[in-house]
């Protein structure tokens, strides 16, 4: 029997749950209406600011790319992320104006472009006092995908902040955390950033592991 | 800063599946060529996620024998799914084992001949007008969750020239952070397309496997009306950490 890898008390954990792909039809159960199926009263999405939410309503799009280049059709993402003032609010509630976990899926129309509607996070404070920048978490579940790929979205916007982040410092290879940076677009007065997430290959995104 | 003191046990990476597993396909070009990033420091980024006991759930939204109907006027039992009628119940703990209370718990799953009801699943079983497939629930103050559903079927897919997933049902937990958030299949005691299954074999450890298999539970089965399967799920352990930063 093989023991958990550098874990000295391994004997006494019971093992995590093995994870499995989320596979082809994770939309039936985690978004039901790119499925085709009717939406329950409360479904979690990815309206996660309401207009009265406080701080800079955004919008983030963006596709998910395969080693080959091609689009990944049949993503979900969710995101967590801080309020405008850089506070986690575990509580989830589509009654209050802001949320800060969101789900967002590609599908196989068109463009094939995840979409959340939130709010600029504001910056948050690590444990060992060190600010990191202004971030979205986002987890990619797929089918391919054995795991969910864990990611982090950074503003074009914020290059000082970028720059001083030891999250972001934490990419030995300056090029790669470019591949974090989410541009930022203005359309019709709106702001939007864009993150296309590539899987593989050239320009690959950087994952972590924590 | 907010719930820096605590950590959670490392996920160990060669018991979960590895990203590239080439004898599931899909995942040669879906699996990242460069090494995972670790984070040395955890922050509330990853220490903290979201508590869903506000989101208000329908009075079905865990019984799947009940949740849908295409045509709403069929009542009784013609407006009940085909299938073996289960129970599929469980307990959410972490690798201490202290229950998880309060945490969601979502599934998915085929219909009993393997058909989904997904736009892109075109597999020519039917579906069954009374079977929408989706639940979701939240553990209860010991950690403990229920469905009602009925037992999918097996159905095929394009990987090897024949190849077939086991009967199985999609489970997604949260647990208390993004940390713990995790994404795993149940499948059935005794099934013989378990080892057979590429999806199943991206896991090394057989053991592994064993974590994923729930297990026929006749005392908690309902004579003349269910049987019962129990699936535990077992997120990362939750620790305080002490003496940091001083």
């Amino acid at each position: 029997m093989k023991q958990p890898n550098s874990q000295p008390t391994a004997a006494l954990l019971l093992r995590e749950t093995a994870s499995q792909t989320a596979g082809p039809y994770v939309h039936i159960g985690l978004a039901l209406d790119v499925a085709g199926l009717p939406e329950r009263d409360e479904e979690i999405w990815n309206r996660m600011a309401r207009p009265e939410a406080e701080g800079e309503h955004i919008e983030v799009v963006g596709t998910v790319i395969d080693g080959n280049g091609d689009l990944v059709r049949d993503a979900l993402l969710e995101a967590w992320q801080a309020d405008a003032r850089g506070e986690y609010r575990p509580e989830f509630d589509l009654e209050q104006p802001f949320n800060g976990f969101g789900r967002t899926a590609t599908t196989a129309e068109g463009a094939s472009e995840w979409r959340l509607e939130t709010v600029k996070p504001g910056a948050v404070t690590r444990g060992d006092g060190r600010v990191m920048a202004p971030h979205i978490n986002l987890a990619i579940f797929a089918r391919g995908v054995n795991i969910q790929l864990q990611t982090r979205l950074y503003f074009e916007d914020e290059a000082e902040a970028n720059a001083a982040c030891p999250v972001l410092n934490a990419v030995e290879s300056p090029a790669r955390r470019q591949t974090l940076i989410a541009r930022r677009e203005e359309v019709d007065g709106r702001v939007r950033y864009r993150f296309d997430i590539r899987l593989q290959g050239e320009g690959e995104t950087v994952f972590f592991d924590f | 800063m907010q719930n820096d003191n605590k950590r959670f046990v490392e996920r160990d990476r060669d018991w979960h599946p590895p990203a590239y597993a080439p004898g599931y396909k899909t995942s040669v070009a879906r699996s990242p060529s460069q090494s995972l990033v670790s984070l040395q420091t955890p922050s509330a980024s990853e220490l903290t996620g979201p508590d869903f006991r506000r989101l208000r759930m329908g009075r079905y939204d865990n019984d799947l024998l009940m949740n849908f109907r295409e045509d709403p006027a069929l009542a009784g039992s013609a407006g009940l799914p085909a299938g073996e009628r289960i129970m599929m119940f469980g307990r959410v703990v972490d690798q201490f084992g202290k229950p998880v209370p309060h945490t969601l718990v979502e599934m998915w799953q085929a219909n009993a001949g393997g058909r989904y009801r997904h736009k892109k699943d075109g597999y020519l079983a039917p579906l069954d007008p009374n079977f929408g497939g989706v639940g979701r629930c939240l553990t209860d103050e010991q950690g403990w969750y229920r469905f009602r559903t009925v037992k999918p079927g097996p159905y095929p897919w394009p990987n090897d020239v024949n190849s077939w997933r086991p009967a199985h049902i999609h489970v997604s937990v949260m647990g208390p952070a993004i940390s713990t958030r995790l994404i795993t299949q149940m499948y059935f005691e005794g099934d013989p397309l378990i080892p057979l299954c590429p999806i199943v074999q991206t896991l090394r450890d057989p053991e592994a496997v064993e974590t994923m298999t729930g297990r026929l539970d006749m005392a908690r089965s309902r004579p003349m009306d269910c049987l019962a399967y129990r699936f535990d799920l077992v997120v990362r352990g939750e620790l305080q950490t002490y003496f940091e930063n001083q």
